[in-house]
């Protein structure tokens, strides 16, 4: 396929030629690109706080999209599951929707009682000047709950700028709770959001271990536990791109370490839980981790191999929003045997397309910020047997009668930790071997 | 009556969604068309995202990605890039251009910009459609009539040709796929020859296929469009759109008389559908229909017992809220809330217009309403099945009563895209779901079960 010029420097195929890609640049007007905006990262970061009101200020259409759209599950109250809107009209627009936001805000903290209120900018508002910030500085002297705007109007970026807003209403929160009674052996699970109840299954990990989970961010979290989170000893992060920013702010003005994780596959699951063992340097905590990580493979290798069995050698596309996660699956797909050869994101940073580049095989086509009719030129190029993505990935893989595989907010299987592992061979399994293509075009016309 | 007592300023889980997403899946419905979000990206994909959600079906929606300097100082030069790359890539016949809240503030002007692209871009270059959707103003029906509006505007004509028989316009709003397949096996069964527009039973219901195609076929084609001027009539479904319709436009300008009628959901509005078909084509209804309206009667004798009583609430796009409350008091389910998210201010008239002589008493009707209003309400009103689309799902599962899924957006099942509304077929389907769906409820809530009816 031809490209736009604009976009070559965007795609590396490893091994070819020296990695060179460019990244973190604004979506090409008409290129169709399958990412979101500001509004978007924010939302998608904070809205898994349940207990917290989630205010979006604008016309409909940006609450509207994104109504309950995580799937992000809470074991107590599910404020967040709700869509809340000023529903801004024409006549706001041209006098200001600042009373209009006042308003909304004192009514639906009477009736709902949330714990805080996030206030989202949307581009209408970043446009008309609506002072979000004094609107929520007078609400909050009448309330007693924090009540914090969050700056993500649409168009200041991209996602990842999206990301560093909510990262910094949450700044607003840590140090404000008390931290008495918390253990050393501590950590803040960042990057998380509970898909399908995942947080769930890295806490107990932890606890199982003997490390105390202080606050969830954001999956399944309270405002008292954010409020709070400065008493834990680490912060482990999972999708870096997304509460990276908030982990500097941790450590920077409270000292607190950090490090990168990831949940996702045997062998960075296993890795996640030896480095925050490693890290509290406790032979217990360290002697409990060998333990837990022995019992779970055993009861899960020996299950993964019926799937490896039937999957070797199968060929796998990746295109997810952060790239972190990629690697992930890079690995994940190797223990079943499979060959990745697509793998992108919407947002990765250089460094980790340079590292994506190391350590996928020659060939292997690496791309930021992609399209509908790329992802279709690659797919078919490459003959895949499954395509991981999201929603707005998924009709592309199946016009070309390729199997899929959601790894994205809308999820309901758990794809995380060791259990995850299995859920994931399963899904993937269950899509590559089904017999529904034998009626698509495509793989027919192969045989 | 409208919401809005003083206190109510704030929108808890919409009943309606914004303008650009109306007009794009408007555009969807013609031949070639990509439809083009001048905006930033967020608008786009999040409207990509949602109606994948319910065709399963690939749209390929283009913006103008406009950043913070562009908000600043106009978004004209990421317009006509955009417009170049889609063209490039697409190689469209049609590009629709609707507005987003970002750029109808700034003061963009899309005809300005589009003028200056016409001169400065050389080569071939698709037909351009624009229209303004602001999102602070209207729902996305707005934006879906507004952009079939803007489409008869640009394009309509007097052109000679088109294939043979009596050439007549439907307009049909924004229906499902499978009721636009099933009007046009009606109106060719009457020997006429339909305009359908916008027409997405291909483009969003599409099939498997050898390659991937960049523009989904089918569509209503350009050509046809311009020959709209020349039909005997148009037939334009729904009353709460503005008076500045797509019909409107061309019997203003070219004379084609504008037949407006409800949805035709049911056996009552159906027939004064096909009534019109009847005059329009100076045949009978063919025997198919005939016998499919004999056993849809038969069916409602049939069935009738099991639903007589059973309160509604209906919820949606108000011209669909309209068709379905008509059908639901004709088969003896009493319509106790109708409600919808648009403010057209014609709301409780149509209702009262189409149900009048069923019901002796007039339902709540009520425009700008939200899922919180509608909750609020259901909790009095106690229900015993919601007939709307996705969102009511929640509500349902309080109230614990059966949800029957019609409309826009359907998103937690299958097949949204097939779900028939309109005309005699539609009416059998939509009457043997909530037959059943009563029937499940009563049998799932007995005790001990049973196996007959």
């Amino acid at each position: 396929m031809e490209l736009l010029k604009e976009r070559e420097e965007q795609i590396h195929r490893t091994g070819e030629q020296p990695f060179t890609l460019t990244c973190n640049k604004d979506s090409l007007a008409g290129a169709v690109s399958q990412r979101a905006c500001v509004f978007c990262g924010s939302r998608v970061v904070l809205y898994p706080i349940a207990d917290a009101l989630h205010l979006v200020h604008g016309p409909i259409g940006c609450a509207v999209y994104t109504w309950d759209i995580r799937g992000a599950l809470s074991s107590g109250p599910e404020l967040h599951r709700l869509s809340f809107s000023t529903d801004l009209q024409e006549i706001d627009v041209i006098f200001g929707g600042e009373k209009k936001l006042t308003n909304a805000l004192f009514e639906l903290i009477e009736r709902h009682s949330p714990k805080a209120a996030f206030v989202y900018s949307t581009c209408i508002v970043g446009i008309i000047g609506d002072d979000l910030e004094a609107v929520c500085r007078n609400v909050q002297k009448e309330v007693n709950i924090p009540v914090i705007p969050v700056k993500s109007e649409g168009f200041k970026g991209n996602k990842r700028a999206g990301y560093t807003a909510a990262c910094n209403a949450m700044a607003r929160l840590i140090g404000t709770g008390d931290t008495t009674g918390i253990s050393p052996y501590s950590i803040n699970i960042l990057g998380d959001f509970n898909l399908a109840g995942e947080i769930w299954m890295i806490r107990e990990y932890f606890e199982r271990i003997g490390v105390e989970v202080v606050a969830n961010i954001t999956g399944d979290g309270r405002i008292a536990d954010i409020q709070r989170a400065h008493g834990a000893a680490l912060n482990v992060v999972q999708c870096s791109g997304s509460t990276m920013d908030l982990a500097k702010v941790m450590e920077d003005e409270y000292g607190i370490p950090s490090m990168r994780v990831s949940y996702f596959g045997v062998e960075d699951m296993a890795q996640a839980l030896y480095d925050v063992a490693g890290h509290f340097n406790n032979p217990e905590i360290m002697a409990k981790t060998q333990a837990l990580v022995k019992e779970e493979l055993q009861e899960l290798l020996p299950k993964l191999e019926f799937y490896k069995k039937a999957l070797t050698g199968k060929k796998a596309a990746i295109y997810v929003g952060g790239s972190f996660k990629a690697f992930s699956l890079v690995k994940a797909f190797r223990l079943l045997g499979m060959d990745v050869v697509m793998v992108g994101s919407q947002t990765g940073t250089e460094q980790e397309y340079r590292e994506l580049a190391e350590i996928t095989d020659p060939g292997t086509i690496i791309v930021d910020d992609t399209n509908p009719l790329e992802l279709t030129s690659f797919l078919e190029e490459k003959t895949v047997d499954i395509f991981v993505g999201g929603v707005k990935e998924r009709p592309i893989a199946y016009k070309l009668g390729v199997g899929f595989c959601d790894h994205n907010h809308e999820r309901k299987e758990a794809l995380a930790g060791f259990v995850g592992m299995l859920n994931f061979a399963e899904e993937v399994y269950s899509s590559v071997m089904s017999p529904v293509w034998r009626f698509t075009y495509q793989k027919a016309e192969k045989k | 009556m409208s919401k809005n007592p003083p206190n109510y300023i704030s929108t808890t889980n919409a009943c309606k969604l914004c303008t650009p997403l109306g007009a794009a899946i408007a555009f969807k419905g013609i031949e070639g068309a990509v439809p083009y979000l001048h905006g930033s990206q967020g608008c786009a994909t999040y409207m990509r995202r949602y109606i994948i959600s319910h065709f399963n079906e690939p749209i390929d929606i283009a913006s103008s990605s406009l950043s913070e300097k562009h908000a600043v100082y106009g978004g004209g030069a990421n317009l006509k890039l955009g417009l170049i790359n889609v063209t490039k890539k697409y190689r469209p016949q049609l590009i629709g251009i609707a507005t987003t809240c970002l750029t109808e503030t700034i003061g963009d002007d899309v005809k300005m910009f589009l003028n200056q692209y016409e001169q400065e871009v050389k080569g071939e270059k698709p037909t351009m459609v624009e229209v303004g959707t602001p999102s602070y103003n209207g729902t996305h029906m707005e934006g879906f009539h507004n952009a079939v509006a803007s489409v008869v505007d640009a394009l309509a004509g007097k052109k000679d040709g088109g294939a043979e028989g009596t050439p007549v316009n439907i307009l049909p709003g924004f229906v499902s796929p499978a009721d636009i397949r099933y009007l046009k096996e009606i109106t060719e069964d009457f020997s006429l020859n339909p305009t359908i527009l916008p027409d997405i039973s291909d483009t969003m219901d599409g099939q498997a296929a050898k390659t991937y195609e960049k523009i989904q076929p089918g569509g209503t084609p350009i050509s046809a469009i311009a020959t709209m001027g020349n039909a005997l009539a148009s037939v334009e479904f729904g009353h709460t759109m503005s008076e500045k319709s797509g019909g409107a436009i061309l019997a203003e300008k070219f004379a084609v008389e504008n037949i407006r009628i409800s949805q035709p959901v049911g056996i009552r509005a159906s027939d004064r559908f096909f009534d019109h078909l009847v005059k329009l084509s100076g045949l009978p209804i063919p025997e198919k229909h005939r016998a499919e309206r004999g056993r849809l009667v038969d069916s409602y004798v049939d069935g009738h017992k099991y639903i007589y009583g059973k309160k509604a609430i209906v919820y949606g796009e108000e011209d669909m809220v309209v068709g379905l409350t008509a059908f639901l008091a004709e088969i003896g389910v009493i319509p106790i809330l109708c409600a919808s998210g648009g403010k057209s201010r014609k709301f409780a008239e149509k209702i009262a217009e189409a149900t009048g002589d069923l019901l002796p008493e007039q339902p709540q009707v009520h425009e700008g309403m939200d899922f919180y209003d509608i909750s609020e309400l259901a909790e009095s009103l106690e229900p015993d099945l919601l007939v709307g689309h996705s969102k009511g799902y929640p509500l349902a599962q309080k109230l614990s009563i059966p949800l029957i899924r019609v409309g826009f957006p359907i998103h937690d099942r299958m097949g949204g895209q097939r779900i028939l509304h309109l005309g005699y077929r539609g009416a059998q389907q939509l009457f043997d779901l909530i037959v059943n769906a009563c029937i499940a409820k009563k049998q799932s809530d007995s005790p001990i079960g049973y196996s007959y009816m």
